[in-house]
Protein backbone atom coordinates (compact mmCIF):
# COMPACT_ATOMS: atom_id res chain seq x y z
CA UNK A 1 0.00 0.00 0.00
CA UNK A 2 2.90 2.33 0.72
CA UNK A 3 3.69 4.54 -2.23
CA UNK A 4 7.39 3.87 -1.79
CA UNK A 5 7.06 0.09 -2.01
CA UNK A 6 9.13 -1.20 -4.89
CA UNK A 7 7.46 -4.58 -5.02
CA UNK A 8 3.86 -5.66 -5.25
CA UNK A 9 2.22 -8.77 -3.94
CA UNK A 10 1.97 -11.90 -6.00
CA UNK A 11 -1.66 -12.51 -6.88
CA UNK A 12 -2.79 -16.05 -7.64
CA UNK A 13 -6.08 -16.77 -9.39
CA UNK A 14 -7.71 -19.84 -10.92
CA UNK A 15 -9.08 -18.51 -14.23
CA UNK A 16 -10.57 -21.85 -15.29
CA UNK A 17 -10.81 -25.47 -14.18
CA UNK A 18 -7.40 -26.32 -15.61
CA UNK A 19 -5.34 -23.17 -14.99
CA UNK A 20 -3.38 -21.33 -12.33
CA UNK A 21 -2.36 -17.71 -12.94
CA UNK A 22 0.15 -15.68 -10.98
CA UNK A 23 0.74 -11.96 -11.51
CA UNK A 24 3.24 -9.63 -9.92
CA UNK A 25 4.28 -6.05 -10.61
CA UNK A 26 8.02 -5.38 -10.76
CA UNK A 27 9.76 -2.03 -10.51
CA UNK A 28 11.79 -2.32 -13.72
CA UNK A 29 11.23 -1.98 -17.48
CA UNK A 30 10.26 -5.16 -19.28
CA UNK A 31 13.52 -5.67 -21.17
CA UNK A 32 15.30 -6.04 -17.81
CA UNK A 33 12.61 -8.34 -16.41
CA UNK A 34 12.94 -10.45 -19.55
CA UNK A 35 16.70 -10.52 -19.10
CA UNK A 36 16.42 -11.64 -15.46
CA UNK A 37 13.83 -14.23 -16.48
CA UNK A 38 15.89 -15.80 -19.29
CA UNK A 39 19.59 -15.46 -18.33
CA UNK A 40 20.86 -18.64 -16.58
CA UNK A 41 23.18 -16.97 -14.04
CA UNK A 42 20.41 -14.52 -13.09
CA UNK A 43 17.71 -17.24 -12.93
CA UNK A 44 19.88 -19.11 -10.43
CA UNK A 45 19.73 -16.11 -8.12
CA UNK A 46 15.95 -15.88 -7.84
CA UNK A 47 14.30 -19.10 -8.98
CA UNK A 48 14.69 -21.13 -5.77
CA UNK A 49 13.30 -18.32 -3.63
CA UNK A 50 13.63 -19.24 0.03
CA UNK A 51 13.01 -22.91 -0.67
CA UNK A 52 16.56 -24.00 -1.44
CA UNK A 53 19.61 -23.33 -3.59
CA UNK A 54 19.34 -23.33 -7.38
CA UNK A 55 21.90 -25.74 -8.82
CA UNK A 56 20.98 -25.84 -12.51
CA UNK A 57 19.60 -23.22 -14.90
CA UNK A 58 19.97 -24.19 -18.53
CA UNK A 59 18.15 -22.19 -21.17
CA UNK A 60 18.29 -22.71 -24.92
CA UNK A 61 16.12 -19.72 -25.75
CA UNK A 62 14.70 -20.51 -29.18
CA UNK A 63 11.55 -22.20 -30.46
CA UNK A 64 12.16 -25.93 -30.05
CA UNK A 65 14.95 -25.25 -27.55
CA UNK A 66 14.74 -26.68 -24.04
CA UNK A 67 15.18 -25.40 -20.51
CA UNK A 68 15.92 -27.14 -17.24
CA UNK A 69 16.05 -25.74 -13.69
CA UNK A 70 16.97 -27.67 -10.56
CA UNK A 71 17.39 -26.80 -6.92
CA UNK A 72 18.51 -28.53 -3.76
CA UNK A 73 15.59 -27.91 -1.45
CA UNK A 74 16.18 -26.92 2.18
CA UNK A 75 15.07 -30.43 3.18
CA UNK A 76 17.95 -31.90 1.13
CA UNK A 77 16.21 -33.39 -1.89
CA UNK A 78 16.51 -32.21 -5.48
CA UNK A 79 13.60 -30.62 -7.29
CA UNK A 80 13.83 -30.22 -11.05
CA UNK A 81 11.66 -28.94 -13.87
CA UNK A 82 12.22 -28.88 -17.61
CA UNK A 83 10.40 -27.98 -20.79
CA UNK A 84 10.56 -26.92 -24.41
CA UNK A 85 9.93 -23.46 -25.84
CA UNK A 86 7.11 -23.21 -28.38
CA UNK A 87 6.89 -19.43 -28.73
CA UNK A 88 9.34 -16.64 -27.99
CA UNK A 89 8.64 -12.94 -28.53
CA UNK A 90 11.60 -11.15 -26.91
CA UNK A 91 10.57 -8.81 -24.06
CA UNK A 92 6.90 -9.71 -24.60
CA UNK A 93 5.98 -13.35 -24.28
CA UNK A 94 7.40 -16.84 -23.71
CA UNK A 95 5.43 -20.06 -24.09
CA UNK A 96 6.91 -23.39 -23.03
CA UNK A 97 5.99 -26.76 -21.66
CA UNK A 98 6.61 -27.20 -17.96
CA UNK A 99 7.30 -30.68 -16.58
CA UNK A 100 7.96 -31.46 -12.92
CA UNK A 101 10.49 -34.29 -12.96
CA UNK A 102 9.15 -35.66 -9.69
CA UNK A 103 5.78 -36.26 -11.32
CA UNK A 104 6.58 -37.58 -14.82
CA UNK A 105 3.10 -39.11 -15.15
CA UNK A 106 1.64 -35.69 -14.56
CA UNK A 107 1.96 -34.77 -18.22
CA UNK A 108 3.19 -31.46 -19.51
CA UNK A 109 1.69 -28.24 -18.33
CA UNK A 110 2.03 -25.28 -20.70
CA UNK A 111 3.19 -22.01 -19.20
CA UNK A 112 2.74 -18.64 -20.87
CA UNK A 113 4.71 -15.75 -19.39
CA UNK A 114 3.81 -12.22 -20.50
CA UNK A 115 5.68 -9.00 -19.77
CA UNK A 116 3.57 -5.82 -19.85
CA UNK A 117 5.22 -2.47 -19.19
CA UNK A 118 3.60 0.71 -17.98
CA UNK A 119 5.52 3.78 -16.84
CA UNK A 120 8.73 1.87 -16.38
CA UNK A 121 7.11 -0.89 -14.31
CA UNK A 122 6.38 -4.38 -15.57
CA UNK A 123 3.49 -6.65 -14.80
CA UNK A 124 4.57 -10.24 -15.09
CA UNK A 125 1.80 -12.76 -15.75
CA UNK A 126 2.46 -16.49 -15.47
CA UNK A 127 -0.41 -18.59 -16.75
CA UNK A 128 -0.04 -22.34 -16.34
CA UNK A 129 -2.39 -24.57 -18.29
CA UNK A 130 -2.61 -28.12 -16.93
CA UNK A 131 -3.60 -31.07 -19.12
CA UNK A 132 -6.61 -31.83 -16.93
CA UNK A 133 -8.40 -30.64 -13.84
CA UNK A 134 -7.22 -33.76 -11.99
CA UNK A 135 -3.59 -32.81 -12.55
CA UNK A 136 -4.11 -29.23 -11.51
CA UNK A 137 -5.89 -30.47 -8.39
CA UNK A 138 -3.00 -32.82 -7.72
CA UNK A 139 -0.54 -29.94 -7.98
CA UNK A 140 -2.68 -28.09 -5.48
CA UNK A 141 -2.96 -31.13 -3.19
CA UNK A 142 0.82 -31.73 -3.22
CA UNK A 143 1.38 -28.04 -2.57
CA UNK A 144 -0.76 -28.38 0.52
CA UNK A 145 1.03 -31.42 1.88
CA UNK A 146 4.55 -30.10 1.44
CA UNK A 147 5.79 -26.72 2.38
CA UNK A 148 2.53 -25.16 3.42
CA UNK A 149 3.81 -24.09 6.79
CA UNK A 150 7.13 -23.03 5.35
CA UNK A 151 5.34 -20.95 2.78
CA UNK A 152 3.08 -19.38 5.39
CA UNK A 153 6.16 -18.49 7.42
CA UNK A 154 7.58 -16.85 4.30
CA UNK A 155 4.36 -14.95 3.90
CA UNK A 156 4.71 -13.62 7.40
CA UNK A 157 8.27 -12.52 6.70
CA UNK A 158 7.17 -10.85 3.52
CA UNK A 159 4.34 -9.11 5.33
CA UNK A 160 6.72 -7.90 8.02
CA UNK A 161 9.27 -6.71 5.48
CA UNK A 162 6.56 -4.73 3.70
CA UNK A 163 5.66 -2.81 6.86
CA UNK B 1 -3.46 -43.79 -10.66
CA UNK B 2 -3.15 -40.03 -10.85
CA UNK B 3 -6.90 -39.74 -10.51
CA UNK B 4 -6.89 -41.96 -7.46
CA UNK B 5 -4.19 -39.83 -5.85
CA UNK B 6 -6.03 -36.62 -6.58
CA UNK B 7 -9.27 -37.98 -5.18
CA UNK B 8 -7.56 -39.36 -2.11
CA UNK B 9 -6.95 -35.92 -0.68
CA UNK B 10 -10.20 -34.72 0.85
CA UNK B 11 -9.14 -31.14 0.31
CA UNK B 12 -9.60 -31.55 -3.43
CA UNK B 13 -13.23 -32.52 -3.03
CA UNK B 14 -14.51 -29.04 -2.27
CA UNK B 15 -12.16 -27.85 -4.95
CA UNK B 16 -13.70 -30.17 -7.53
CA UNK B 17 -17.14 -29.11 -6.39
CA UNK B 18 -16.45 -25.43 -7.04
CA UNK B 19 -14.75 -26.15 -10.37
CA UNK B 20 -18.20 -26.48 -11.98
CA UNK B 21 -19.51 -23.04 -13.11
CA UNK B 22 -23.15 -23.80 -12.20
CA UNK B 23 -22.15 -24.81 -8.71
CA UNK B 24 -20.15 -21.61 -8.34
CA UNK B 25 -23.28 -19.75 -9.43
CA UNK B 26 -25.26 -21.46 -6.67
CA UNK B 27 -22.63 -20.50 -4.11
CA UNK B 28 -22.73 -16.91 -5.38
CA UNK B 29 -26.50 -16.81 -5.01
CA UNK B 30 -26.25 -18.18 -1.48
CA UNK B 31 -23.73 -15.56 -0.37
CA UNK B 32 -26.68 -13.18 0.01
CA UNK B 33 -28.40 -15.51 2.44
CA UNK B 34 -30.30 -18.78 2.52
CA UNK B 35 -32.63 -19.60 -0.37
CA UNK B 36 -35.35 -22.19 -0.97
CA UNK B 37 -34.57 -24.58 -3.78
CA UNK B 38 -37.43 -23.26 -5.99
CA UNK B 39 -35.89 -19.82 -5.76
CA UNK B 40 -32.58 -21.13 -7.02
CA UNK B 41 -34.29 -22.98 -9.86
CA UNK B 42 -36.12 -19.83 -10.93
CA UNK B 43 -33.02 -17.69 -10.74
CA UNK B 44 -30.78 -20.11 -12.60
CA UNK B 45 -33.34 -21.01 -15.26
CA UNK B 46 -32.29 -24.62 -15.18
CA UNK B 47 -34.37 -27.76 -14.81
CA UNK B 48 -35.07 -28.50 -11.17
CA UNK B 49 -33.43 -31.98 -11.24
CA UNK B 50 -30.19 -30.45 -12.50
CA UNK B 51 -30.15 -27.82 -9.77
CA UNK B 52 -30.89 -30.54 -7.22
CA UNK B 53 -27.99 -32.60 -8.57
CA UNK B 54 -25.58 -29.69 -8.14
CA UNK B 55 -26.95 -29.01 -4.66
CA UNK B 56 -26.37 -32.65 -3.73
CA UNK B 57 -22.70 -32.42 -4.78
CA UNK B 58 -22.28 -29.22 -2.77
CA UNK B 59 -23.93 -30.86 0.23
CA UNK B 60 -21.69 -33.91 0.02
CA UNK B 61 -18.56 -31.80 0.38
CA UNK B 62 -20.21 -29.64 3.06
CA UNK B 63 -20.29 -26.41 1.07
CA UNK B 64 -24.03 -26.00 1.62
CA UNK B 65 -26.31 -26.97 4.46
CA UNK B 66 -30.01 -27.69 4.09
CA UNK B 67 -32.98 -27.43 6.41
CA UNK B 68 -36.68 -28.04 6.01
CA UNK B 69 -38.91 -25.03 6.35
CA UNK B 70 -42.50 -26.19 6.07
CA UNK B 71 -42.70 -27.93 2.71
CA UNK B 72 -39.63 -26.19 1.37
CA UNK B 73 -36.02 -27.18 1.51
CA UNK B 74 -33.86 -24.15 2.23
CA UNK B 75 -30.15 -24.06 1.42
CA UNK B 76 -27.42 -21.95 2.96
CA UNK B 77 -23.72 -21.50 2.31
CA UNK B 78 -20.98 -22.98 4.46
CA UNK B 79 -17.60 -21.55 3.46
CA UNK B 80 -15.48 -23.66 5.80
CA UNK B 81 -14.55 -26.40 3.25
CA UNK B 82 -13.10 -23.70 0.99
CA UNK B 83 -10.56 -22.71 3.61
CA UNK B 84 -7.94 -25.30 2.51
CA UNK B 85 -8.14 -23.94 -1.03
CA UNK B 86 -7.82 -20.41 0.25
CA UNK B 87 -4.85 -21.49 2.38
CA UNK B 88 -3.23 -23.24 -0.54
CA UNK B 89 -3.55 -20.17 -2.75
CA UNK B 90 -2.00 -18.06 -0.01
CA UNK B 91 0.85 -20.57 0.32
CA UNK B 92 1.37 -20.65 -3.43
CA UNK B 93 1.41 -16.86 -3.49
CA UNK B 94 3.96 -16.84 -0.67
CA UNK B 95 6.14 -19.35 -2.49
CA UNK B 96 6.18 -17.10 -5.52
CA UNK B 97 6.62 -14.00 -3.38
CA UNK B 98 9.95 -15.31 -2.09
CA UNK B 99 11.10 -15.75 -5.70
CA UNK B 100 9.83 -12.35 -6.74
CA UNK B 101 11.57 -10.68 -3.82
CA UNK B 102 14.86 -12.07 -5.12
CA UNK B 103 13.93 -11.10 -8.64
CA UNK B 104 13.44 -7.54 -7.30
CA UNK B 105 17.06 -7.56 -6.07
CA UNK B 106 18.37 -8.83 -9.42
CA UNK B 107 16.36 -6.15 -11.24
CA UNK B 108 17.72 -3.35 -9.04
CA UNK B 109 21.23 -4.49 -10.00
CA UNK B 110 20.36 -4.64 -13.67
CA UNK B 111 18.93 -1.11 -13.53
CA UNK B 112 22.09 0.17 -11.82
CA UNK B 113 24.25 -1.57 -14.40
CA UNK B 114 22.25 -0.07 -17.26
CA UNK B 115 22.51 3.37 -15.70
CA UNK B 116 26.27 2.89 -15.29
CA UNK B 117 26.60 1.79 -18.91
CA UNK B 118 24.67 4.84 -20.07
CA UNK B 119 26.90 7.19 -18.05
CA UNK B 120 30.01 5.58 -19.46
CA UNK B 121 28.49 5.87 -22.95
CA UNK B 122 27.80 9.58 -22.39
CA UNK B 123 31.43 10.21 -21.39
CA UNK B 124 32.68 8.46 -24.50
CA UNK B 125 30.48 10.63 -26.74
Amino acid sequence: MAATATSGTAVVTLPSDTQIQTTRELNAPKHLVYKAWTTPELIKRWWAGDHGVATVAEVDLRVGGTWRYAMTANQGFEVAFHGEFSEIVPNERIVSTDIFEGMPDGGAAVTTVTFTEEKGRTTLTILTQYPSREIRDMVIASGMEGGLQEALDDLEEVAISLN
Amino acid sequence: MILAMARAATTTDAFNAVAEPRRRQILDLLTHGERPVNDLVAEMRLPQPLVSKHLRVLREVGLVDVRDMGRQRVYCLNGQPLKPIHDWIRAYEASWSSRFNRLDEVLEELKDQELGDQKRGDKED
